[in-house]
């Protein structure tokens, strides 16, 4: 059994946007003639871009975890919450559920993304054929839980709505809860900037 | 200059090429080199997501128009509904955490509907032009920022957690919401290439 064709070899190029498949230019600068965005072979920058991104969301990811995200006043006691130490308090609380699913969210996911992606700009600026199959779904993996992280984000922002709305100030966000939904989008836009196509692209070519 | 549907789909993780067929209901194609999903059946056609389109825009105004929650605390009660709750923040010095949710709740999901409806209407009209292929390319790069089920779990976690403090009793609006949600989440199954192509149909 024959591989299937790449695009490149029957001298075609697929619109990154709309999908369009037309004859490649091969010159810079051309638009695809559905939805007129440039058409190029693979992403621009693709792995400068990438690295940026995730070492810039890996800088981030410090004082996202180290500095609290929430202040929380009952009764005159003033407690800050770390996201770590928000999900204590949700387990000792009597929520075990909820403190794994927000434990997976935003410790588990954001240290996969790092460790997936780093993996595969790596071995992508190798040009390794090595476990090329793995590593595409580990990417599509990545793509596909990303933005669930952005749950802390979304329950400080609630949490604060609730209670302010009604009441005095007993939710207050702190600076924490800014740095970590801003890892989270720059891990987004990390792996949305990495291209793919790369995996299949290195030097030896595959079975 | 007219363009019609490719007769071949490349796929966008490894740049194969493969043969376009028909999909049968339930039926999804995958990308032979590396796994990826290149095109799934589609359930709904122009005009029945032209319907769920309506249908979510009268739930949206239902969802902001009721009271999400009800707090309680030392006998006071409290309707809140969500620009009630946004401006206090904006005036509480969150302004971050306002304009947050105020994206995500708001702004966002009225701009996926104009735009999805927008484009639908163009497609039953077969007014392809200048306004149609904008708002496609907009929508394309809009779909990765849905994040609307994870916000329904958020809300789900910040509800329990602020049971630590009040009491919070849930009212219609929020349930406009969750149904909302579903509806968002229905709209970012729709595969917008396939929707090229039936423009192209339209327009041919
Ligand atoms: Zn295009
Ligand atoms: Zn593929």
């Amino acid at each position: 059994m024959s591989a299937p064709p790449r695009a490149a070899e029957l001298g075609l190029i697929g619109c990154h946007v709309c999908g369009q498949v037309s004859r490649d230019p091969r010159r810079a600068g051309m638009a695809c003639p559905r939805c007129g965005a440039p058409l190029h072979r693979r992403k621009t920058g693709s792995i400068a871009r990438s690295w940026a991104l995730l070492i810039a969301a890996l800088i981030l990811y410090l004082p996202a975890n180290l500095l609290p995200i929430m202040r929380t006043v009952s009764l005159g006691d003033v407690d800050d919450n770390t996201i770590l130490s928000g999900v204590v308090e949700l387990w000792v609380k009597g929520s075990p559920g909820l403190a794994v699913i927000v434990f997976s969210a935003s410790i588990v996911v954001p240290m996969m993304k790092f460790l997936v992606l780093g993996t595969l700009l790596l071995s992508v600026q190798r040009g390794s054929a090595w476990a090329r199959q793995p590593r595409a779904r580990l990417y599509r993996l990545v793509e596909f839980i990303g933005y669930w992280s952005m749950l802390d984000v979304f329950v400080v922002a609630l949490l604060t709505a609730l209670v302010q709305f009604g009441f005095f100030s007993l939710v207050e966000p702190l600076p924490g809860v800014v740095f970590f939904g801003l890892t989270v989008v720059l891990t987004m836009l990390a792996s949305m900037s990495f291209d793919p196509r790369l995996i299949w692209d290195g030097r030896t070519d595959d079975e | 200059m007219t363009i019609t549907a490719s007769p071949m789909l490349i796929c966008e993780h490894c740049d194969t090429v493969h043969r376009r067929r028909p999909l049968a209901r339930g039926e999804v194609a995958r990308c032979l080199r590396c796994g990826a999903v290149l095109e799934r059946h589609q359930r709904f056609g122009v005009d029945g997501l032209l319907a769920l389109v309506l249908a979510a825009m009268i739930v949206f105004v239902l969802a902001n128009a009721w009271p999400i929650v009800t707090l309680g605390l030392n006998g006071q009660q409290v309707a809140a509904r969500l620009w009630g709750v946004i401006l206090t923040m904006w005036h509480d010095h969150s302004q971050v955490v306002a304009v947050l949710a105020a994206a995500t709740l708001f702004f966002f999901p009225i701009c996926k509907l104009l735009l999805l409806g927008w484009v639908l209407l163009c497609i039953r009209l077969g007014r392809i032009g200048e306004g149609f292929r904008r708002a496609m390319v907009l929508l394309h790069y809009v779909a990765p920022w849905t994040m609307s089920e994870v916000f329904v779990l958020g809300a789900l976690v910040s509800i329990v957690k602020a049971h630590l403090y009040f009491d919070v009793t849930a009212e219609p609006g929020i349930y406009a919401y969750a149904a909302l949600m579903v509806f968002i989440t229905l709209f970012s199954g729709v595969d917008l290439h396939q929707l090229w192509d039936r423009a192209a149909e339209r327009a041919a």
